[in-house]
């Protein structure tokens, strides 16, 4: 049996209109599964930085790989899956909150998770979480019984930690 | 000095003159095109384009006005199957660019150069559901190997630029780009050709050394070898050099159905097409083969069948230009990255001569034992008997296009092709109604050759308006309808698995002889074998486009036969 597992892509996308649905339209056609997808400006002017969380064996992310590069928008794919990698999600979480589970929720969340309270209302408290996917979910976990009105997440994004950049270089400009 | 100027500008004539390069844009587009080295469109005209019509007749572009977009598309891929050069399709907004769309999939399917133009909707209504909108560029999407929209008229020149070069390189296939009418329509000036760079599109032509070192050490200790050609050949042109390799090498060579005419397919390495319906003994040597050099094909299940009993004992090499295709269908021993010409010439400098004796005295006993290919019913009208005397008449020297189905496998295993590009089917996408329309499109860019539309009755009724056009621009397409009454491929599909439960496959024609007397297309009808030979060389006679219609065999089926799914040890060879 293959090893079905997360890995974690970084996709240098050309900025422009319409590549979003372009890779999106991939994954959707060919069937790959994504568990998040993430983008922004890149540290180069014109790129854009997607970080894509997919699951599959090592013959689909290969596909996906190789697909990906099919696009004309996608300039580079690297699989950064592994131990030397940061891995940052942030959450909003909106959770009800009595004057009596108030003190509660907060210092659980603070002294556990390092959340913050960013807005306090009667019935509810809004909490701003960072960390790796599996953090914010165990924190939500730890927080549904209080009642959940609302989440928001980002994905994840990734680096590499040392000095190795996933980042055009020079020979893979076209000379 | 006012005098002087009129002068002047009465002397020069306005294309020469720099000053008047200002234009608007359905001009600026067409001599993009002009640049392109377009000379032939085929299109349909609407709302959206009519500015790129009412330029269009200024220039030396031959427009062919099709009957339906589809036809235009096939037209345009037919026409760049036969010549090799890109092939232009154009319609307006909306329903015109939606009908090319059945056209654009089989050309991405088949990797086939089509550069289709859309007329677009002013971008000021774009995203208002505007008359005649479409989002055709999200519609394509899939089925494009890229597509374009132009938002500003001085994007013309490099767009179209870009959609040829996409098109024609790497894996071709078909790029469409929209345009819509305010861009058309704005004054503009073309930019200057310059080369394209693309940062995201790099394909690799040149393998590497080291996997063509890796692949000739494989084939030097393979006992059992076979090579597996597909189109990739024809379109790189290495049909010489795949002849020089494989004699070198005595490896005989199985054809996928897009690589007929890829190795010449009288010769006594030739061992036909391969897969579901491909020789006996052709699947046999896919069955027994240690090493399988796959080269500019894909592996598709139409080949390989069930995969995991696909060639059980063979290490694969495969060489495709397209890094996707490799270990994508099956497990690959030597992965080679390249043009399918570079590949063969890097392997040639590696491999010296070899003999496989005893292997190919093997395949030769397997083929004695089988024609490996059904010849039909003795007596009555064989489909496969109108495809022999079709070959044999005119010197399997025509071009030959199918429609999709039970006609489209007796004219691969009977019409053996020995030159590139004489083939002319839909593969991948199994497009029905591509026949006549592709032969069009054939007609118009080989005119030196005899084109021939083989197709089926049910096809044939998906696209026989088309006969208009060919009769509009005077093309000698002969056209045989095969005719059994029935959506044959699917009826025989019934008959073997589905308990001769022949539903909805029963379908009635038109008086082919009425359709063609009002088209002006001279016509004939065969009912007995006896009349075959003349009714072709009848047809073969005329000036002008013919209609034959052959009344086959009701039932016949294709044979062999590996049902879908299954492998070489299900093989139906015959009724």
């Amino acid at each position: 049996m293959v090893a079905v597992r997360r890995h974690t892509l970084v996709v240098l996308v050309e900025d422009r209109p319409g590549v979003m649905n372009r890779v999106m339209s991939l994954f959707r056609q060919r069937g790959f599964n994504v568990d998040s997808i993430a983008v922004g400006h890149s540290e180069q002017p014109g790129l854009s930085r997607m970080t894509l969380v997919v699951q599959g064996d090592d013959r689909t992310i290969e596909q996906v790989t190789k697909q990906l590069y099919k696009l004309l928008e996608v300039i580079k794919v690297t699989d950064v899956t592994g131990e030397n990698l940061i891995q940052r999600e942030l959450a909003l979480v909106k959770v009800a909150a009595t004057e009596r589970t108030r003190g509660d929720i907060m210092r659980l969340v603070s002294e556990v998770y390092r959340a913050r309270i960013v807005d306090a209302a009667p019935d509810t408290l809004v909490i701003e979480v960072t960390g790796p996917s599996e953090k914010i979910d165990s924190l939500i976990t730890l927080v549904r019984p209080y009642g959940i009105k609302e989440i928001a997440r980002t994905g994840c994004v990734a680096l590499e930690r040392g000095s190795g950049a996933v980042a055009v270089r020079a020979e893979d400009a076209v000379a | 000095m006012v005098v002087e100027t009129k002068r002047v500008e009465t002397e020069r004539p306005t294309q020469a003159e720099p000053a008047s390069r200002r234009s608007i844009g359905a001009r600026l587009l067409c001599q993009a095109l002009e640049r392109e080295g377009v000379d032939l469109i085929f299109g349909y005209p609407g709302g959206a384009v009519i500015p790129l019509y009412d330029v269009l007749p200024e220039f030396n572009i031959h427009h062919v006005l099709v009957r339906h977009e589809q036809g235009a598309a096939h037209a345009a891929d037919g026409y760049a199957r036969a010549t090799g050069r890109p092939g232009v399709c154009l319609a307006t907004s909306g329903p015109g660019a939606t009908n090319l769309v059945t056209g654009i999939a089989t050309a991405m399917l088949d990797s086939v150069p089509v550069v289709a133009i859309t007329g677009q909707v002013p971008q000021g209504v774009i995203g208002s559901d505007a008359f005649q909108e479409i989002d055709i560029t999200g519609i394509t999407l899939p089925i494009t190997k890229h597509n374009f929209i132009i938002r500003r008229v001085e994007d013309i020149g490099p767009t179209i630029q870009k959609a040829f070069y996409l098109a024609t390189t790497g894996r071709p296939g078909p790029v469409l780009v929209d345009v819509p009418k305010d861009v058309l329509l704005a004054e503009g000036e073309l930019a200057p050709a310059e080369p394209v760079q693309l940062l995201g599109y790099r394909p690799t032509i040149v393998p590497h050394r080291r996997q063509i070192r890796r692949a000739a050490e494989v084939l030097r200790a393979a006992e059992r070898p076979l090579i597996l050609a597909g189109h990739g050949i024809l379109i790189s042109g290495a049909t010489e050099e795949l002849v020089r390799f494989a004699e070198r090498t005595q490896i005989p060579v199985g054809l996928t159905l897009l690589g007929i005419g890829g190795f010449p397919g009288s010769h006594p390495l030739c061992l036909g097409m391969v897969g579901m319906h491909g020789f006996a003994h052709a699947n046999r040597a896919i069955h027994e083969a240690d090493v399988i050099v796959g080269i500019g094909m894909r592996f598709d299940d139409r080949v390989t069948g069930r995969v995991s009993e696909f060639a059980p004992n063979a290490q694969i090499i495969h060489i495709d230009i397209d890094p996707a295709e490799i270990g994508k269908n099956v497990e690959t021993a030597v992965p080679v990255v390249g043009d399918a010409r570079e590949a063969l010439l890097a392997l040639l400098e590696e491999m010296e001569p070899q003999r496989h004796d005893e292997w190919l005295e093997t395949i030769a006993s397997w083929r004695k034992r089988s024609s490996g290919r059904s010849r039909g019913v003795p007596g009555a009208l064989a489909p496969q008997y109108v495809v022999e005397r079709l070959h044999a008449l005119t010197e399997g020297k025509a071009i030959v296009t199918t429609d999709v189905g039970q006609h489209q496998m007796w004219t691969a295993q009977y019409y053996t092709c020995d030159v590139p590009n004489q083939w002319i089917t839909s593969g991948g996408l199994g497009t029905m109604g591509y026949g006549v329309p592709s032969a069009l499109g054939v007609a118009l860019g080989r005119p030196d050759a005899e084109v021939w539309a083989v197709v089926g009755d049910g096809g044939v009724q998906m696209t026989m308006f088309e006969f208009g056009t060919i009769v509009q621009e005077g093309a000698k397409v002969n056209i045989a309808i095969v005719n059994n009454g029935y959506l044959g491929m699917v009826r025989q599909w019934q008959e073997l698995f589905h308990n001769r439960n022949y539903s909805e496959t029963p379908i009635s024609s038109p008086d082919y002889m009425l359709i063609a007397q009002a088209y002006g297309i001279p016509g004939r009808r065969v009912t007995r074998p006896e009349e075959v030979d003349d009714a072709i060389r009848w047809a073969r006679s005329v000036d002008g486009p013919t209609l034959l219609e052959f009344q086959v065999n009701q039932e016949e089926n294709v044979y062999p036969m590996i049902p879908s799914g299954g492998s070489i040890r299900e093989m139906i060879e015959e009724a």
